[in-house]
């Protein structure tokens, strides 16, 4: 397969898949961001991220550190912006506190850990999962494995550049760009709602 | 400290006024860390090869530096830039020859654990019976320890590189080491000119916080490596997520390929690309096949020439390209295993067309003549 014909789609892909980047994904420019490996208009992923959420089963926000402690100004609002977008889409949260590998055992229930995140979303059956907050090179560890083992559909909200091995990732990820992404995912919920009022399941 | 102002690095770059100075490729690497920004160097001296790091001491004193001390070894010193890094500084060292191969377990630590540290390695023989010139062999030990490397064709591109390095190497999708490689003696030890910018300008500081890996965070690896696993447990998990880990690092010298074209204007350099016959090459094999296609071309002979700049990312598809409409790739080098050839060959589809030198080493200078021999024979 030639480089530019990777796709980053959910797995599960294989015993060791490859870090997209090294297969010619490129992280996106400002304004722009990634759908399963391919460089598309910010709003589209937007959109994407919200049809994919309001979709899901068992959607599951992993907040990291960076959101979970208020270590710096602004760290406190962007995590309330999160919640937000949380309760519009009725996403719930497992974080991952920290980096360390959890031995002898992870509880996969309370949290998820980026050196094996497959356990957390095995044992939640989580079929879309979206990192918040979580240092860039954890983030991309944990999503290749999370690749290479499970069928989970991937999002990264990155605060930084974004992630190639996310399905979907945003970049420069801000409290105005998690408010807008919020009114994204309730317009679409409101007209989600009015076509099924329309379609006459309502009664 | 001495008073500088910090400008934008693409104003220090690429538009500031530059003044020529005549100086050694020794002194070029301090005046590219007298406008770094740089908080700590540290240095093993006793290394033959370079007074870079003595330069850096003498920065040091007159207050271009926050803090300066000489480890115990090659490897100490390795180390404690490591440790340097991981709180949240910005570092520089140099080395070179056997002090590079003494230190070389670092090096992949360094990439591992995300450090942006730039590190001059100016090169010289490492091999038995003991010498202290000129000799590229340590480069291919160093190509796959994940970091960044750029080679130096002189004091102008080791100036340049050197100070570029900080700025490459700290990018939040990067953030892995850069050596910037340099050849002993013949560029080091000789003098040119060489364009600076004002000394009273520098570089923005360091910001720790925009690190893909906590700062200074004693709880977690890579700082806190033997707590936990990967390295105490033998399971699938932990092998899956050292593997993980290091697709982590190429993916992140993949990523800084925008960065390298971007601060270094390519990967590879090129003059008469359309040729059929190409020389390959890097560091000061480039000014002595120079010398030789300039040569070739006064005799009619249709041969062009290409730079690498950048080793690490490889400038794979830009090779892959030229070679396709060359009949020829000479790839001459100092040093005697080819890994430049080596790693064209891995590249590039038809191999046969990649001619393995001419190559010296142990010292040996690179008279264009043979250069130009191999050249003469293409046309034969």
């Amino acid at each position: 397969m030639a480089a530019s014909e990777y796709r980053v789609l959910p797995g599960p892909e294989g015993y060791l898949p490859p870090a997209a980047a090294s297969m010619g994904v490129e992280l996106p420019q400002r304004g722009e961001a990634l759908v399963e490996g391919r460089v598309v208009p910010e709003e589209e992923a937007m959109l994407r991220i919200a049809e994919r959420l309001l979709a899901a089963r068992n959607p599951v926000f992993f907040p990291g550190p960076t959101i979970l402690w208020a270590w710096k100004e602004g760290a406190a609002e962007k995590a309330r912006a999160v919640l937000g977008l949380m309760e519009a889409v009725g996403a719930r949260a497992i974080p991952m506190p920290d980096y360390r590998p959890k031995y002898p055992m992870i509880n996969p229930a309370v949290e998820i850990n980026p050196n094996h995140p497959n356990l957390t979303i095995w044992h939640n059956r989580i079929d879309v999962g979206v990192f918040v907050g979580v240092h860039c090179h954890y983030a991309n560890v944990a999503l290749k494995i999370i690749r290479g083992g499970t069928d989970c559909y991937t999002i990264a909200l990155c605060g930084e550049m974004g992630h190639e091995d996310a399905m979907i990732t945003l970049r420069d990820v801000d409290v105005a760009k998690l408010e807008r992404l919020t009114e994204v995912a309730r317009a679409l919920a409101t007209a989600r709602l009015l076509r099924v009022e329309g379609s006459g399941a309502g009664g | 400290m001495t008073t500088q102002q910090v400008v934008a690095p693409e104003y220090l770059f690429f538009e500031a006024e530059r003044e020529r100075q005549f100086m050694t490729g020794s002194e070029a690497v301090a005046e590219a860390v007298k406008r770094a920004n740089i908080d700590m160097a540290i240095s093993y001296p006793i290394t033959p090869q370079s007074e870079s790091m003595h330069l850096v001491g003498d920065l040091y004193a007159k207050g271009y530096l926050k803090e300066y001390f000489r480890g115990e070894s090659e490897f100490a010193v390795m180390a404690a830039v490591a440790g340097a890094a991981m709180g949240g500084v910005r570092v520089f060292t140099a080395t070179g020859g056997p002090g590079t191969l003494r230190a070389f377990e670092m090096f992949p630590t360094w990439a591992g654990a995300r450090l942006p540290i730039v590190c001059a390695f100016l090169t010289r023989a490492v091999n038995a019976p003991l010498s202290i010139q000129p000799d590229t062999l340590e480069m291919a030990f160093m190509l796959d320890t994940g970091i960044l490397m750029f080679h130096a064709e002189n004091a102008q591109d080791l100036y340049d590189m050197v100070l570029k390095a900080f700025v490459v190497a700290e990018q939040t999708d990067v953030h892995i080491p850069v050596g910037v490689f340099a050849d002993g003696f013949f560029v080091t030890h000789t003098r040119e000119q060489v364009a600076v910018a004002p000394a009273d300008l520098k570089l923005p500081p360091y910001n720790p916080y925009y690190a893909p890996v906590p700062v200074m965070d004693m709880e977690n690896v890579p700082v806190r490596q033997m707590r936990d696993p990967f390295v105490m447990k033998s399971n699938f998990i932990s092998y899956a997520a050292h593997a993980s880990w290091q697709q982590e690092i190429l993916a992140a010298q993949e990523r800084a390929r925008k960065h390298v074209r971007r601060y270094l204007g390519d990967l590879l350099d090129t003059e008469h690309a359309e040729a059929p016959v190409l020389v390959m090459a890097a560091g000061t094999a480039v000014s002595q096949s120079r010398e030789a296609v300039a040569a070739a071309r006064r005799e009619g002979l249709e041969v062009g020439l290409v730079k690498l700049k950048s080793l690490r990312p490889f400038p794979r598809e830009e090779v892959r390209v030229l070679a396709r409409q060359a009949r020829a790739l000479i790839v001459p080098e100092f040093n005697r295993v080819g890994w430049l050839s080596r790693e064209i060959k891995s590249v590039v589809e038809d191999t046969t067309k990649v001619i393995d030198g001419p190559r010296v080493f142990g010292g040996m200078t690179m008279p264009p003549e043979l250069i130009l021999a191999q050249i003469r024979r293409c046309y034969a």
